[in-house]
């Protein structure tokens, strides 16, 4: 099931031919993905494909190699510093961890972007933080230290100031890992009335397959440093893809075996004939 | 022995790298220090963390060292005749080298390892991350002013202690051994020069505390965002701290009274 072809002014996140290494491992060889306005998008893979430092180049944290980002128009690595700072007020990020400031309440938490980048008087400030943590929730948690949270009222409270500013576009670093059922359906939930609420565009990258293609409007899947599939959940979910199926299906065995390649036969190692310098 | 020379090459390369990236760090925290002006309060807060917090241990070695000073320098000065000079003697000791010298590296072990620690877990908690991804820099957030706070803080720091090492020699010296109150107080009147010995003091301390606070905000930036890489940060803030002090130390005496 083929979806019609983006035109430009759908496009908010636009990749082009991406190509990325750490030292002499490459992560990205030749990355191409359009990222539609008003969408949940989703970029699964396992492990160590590089879905967070796509997030990192999409948010400019990271320098490609080769090839082009541009959100909203605008080329993500080709901007100055103050032209980078302008575009990522509109861009929203929830970190994996939280990221919280350890030091400040989550009242202060949510409010530190507004106190950094607007003028607002204290009592619109109050009650716009006031808002944003009542989306998510937690207005009533507002005088706790990010210590007394627990791991998805963290996440919660990072949402809740990742969208402190209005922003276009949000991007969840694997927002399910770690969460507790509850927590899970929470934050799907949340993510998914957030976007269409608010007129989000968001970016999740995570293995979580079933969470996550509950709420993907498109789901890119990352392999070997390219994107070996697009398209709707349940395009996926019936990919003739081997591989693909695989992931989406969560299969112990398949294109990627169970077993870790050996040098020798099992039969051969048990008896020792191999000589692994373990026997 | 070709190995031993690769392993050379690779630790010269490191150290220049790292030195390198520690002037570059510099510069871009000395270019967010100008925004400070206009939010004075993160500086103020800074102090406190940095100076205050640092009080404790400063007030309590300043007290001891000028005590055993005044204890070792009676015992000496007294075989010459000449246990009335006390005052001069702990006065110049304390005020020249001791006070700056000292504070600098108590505030190393008790500030430093804390600014690098705080530093390197917010970077491998991803809060420095997160406030890039807010726009906000944190060179200008974070780093510039913790710097400055140290700079201000240690020559404070380094009066207080000379200050109390002073007072200390003056209990021991006066209270115990019966050194004459106005020969302490006189004498050191007398010797103490305002240009040569406490100026020179100051500018020692404000020199001390760039170097210790410039070497503990760049080694948590620059820690790797783990806890060992973390805990290494710390330590390489200490060593490197009282390292950097003492050489410093040398030089800037070979210039002052040279």
């Amino acid at each position: 099931m083929s979806a019609p072809t983006p035109t430009a002014d759908d496009v908010l996140v636009e990749i082009r031919d991406l190509h990325f290494a750490r030292g002499d491992k490459p992560i990205f060889a030749g990355v191409d993905l359009r990222i539609r306005r008003g969408e949940v998008t989703a970029i699964m893979g396992p492990s160590g494909t590089g879905k967070t430092t796509l997030l990192k180049l999409v948010g400019g944290q990271l320098q490609p190699d080769r090839g082009t980002v541009h959100v909203d128009g605008d080329n993500v690595h080709a901007l100055g510093i103050t032209g980078l700072y302008r575009l990522r007020r509109r861009m929203g990020m929830l970190f994996q961890s939280g990221a919280l400031l350890t030091d400040l309440s989550v009242f202060d938490n949510v409010a530190f972007p507004l106190r950094e980048h607007t003028d607002l008087p204290e009592p619109v400030l109050r009650d716009l933080v006031l808002l944003k943590l009542q989306a998510v929730g937690l207005r009533g948690a507002r005088d706790l230290m990010p210590a007394e949270l627990s791991g998805g009222m963290a996440r919660r409270v990072a949402l809740a100031r990742a969208i402190a500013l209005d922003p276009t576009m949000v991007m969840y670093d694997e927002p399910f890992t770690g969460q507790d059922p509850i927590s899970m359906g929470v934050l799907v939930d949340l993510i998914r009335r957030l976007n269409d609420v608010l007129g989000l565009t968001s970016i999740i990258v995570s293995h979580d397959v079933a969470e996550t293609a509950r709420i993907a409007d498109r789901i890119h899947v990352l392999s070997g440093g390219r994107i070996v599939e697009s398209g709707t959940p349940e395009a996926l979910y019936a990919s003739e893809s081997e591989w693909v199926r695989q992931f989406m299906h969560g299969l112990p065995d398949g294109p990627v075996p169970f077993h870790y390649p050996a040098k020798a036969g099992f039969a051969e190692d048990l008896l020792g004939a191999a000589g692994s310098g373990h026997a | 022995m070709l190995n031993g020379l690769q392993r050379l090459g690779a630790t010269s390369l490191e150290v220049f790298a790292r030195l390198g990236r520690g002037f570059l760090f510099l510069l871009r925290a000395l270019a967010g220090m100008p925004a400070l002006a206009l939010r004075p309060g993160l500086v103020v807060q800074q102090l406190f963390s940095v100076g205050v917090l640092s009080l404790v241990i400063i007030v309590v070695s300043g007290l001891f060292v000028g005590m055993v000073l005044g204890l070792q320098g009676y015992t000496t000065l007294v075989n010459f005749g000449a246990d009335q000079s006390l005052g001069v003697l702990v006065a110049l000791s304390v005020v020249r080298e001791l006070g700056p010298v000292v504070t600098a590296l108590l505030f190393g072990g008790r500030a430093g390892s804390a600014l690098a620690a705080e530093i390197g877990l917010m970077k491998s908690t991803d809060q420095l991350s997160g406030m890039e991804m807010m726009a906000v820099d944190p060179m200008r957030r974070v780093i510039a002013p913790r710097l400055l706070a140290g700079f201000l803080a240690m020559p404070l720091l380094a009066a207080i202690f000379s200050f109390l090492a002073i007072f200390g020699a003056y209990l021991v010296g006066v209270g115990l051994l019966g050194v004459d109150s106005g020969a302490f107080w006189g004498q050191m009147q007398d010797a103490v020069e305002f240009r040569e010995d406490i100026l020179n003091g100051v500018i020692k301390s404000l020199a001390f505390g760039f170097v210790a606070s410039w070497i503990a905000v760049f080694e948590g930036y620059d820690a790797e965002p783990t806890s060992e890489g973390v805990s290494r940060a710390t330590t390489r803030t200490v060593v490197n701290t009282s390292l950097a002090v003492l050489g410093l130390d040398f030089v800037l005496t070979a210039l002052m009274f040279g």
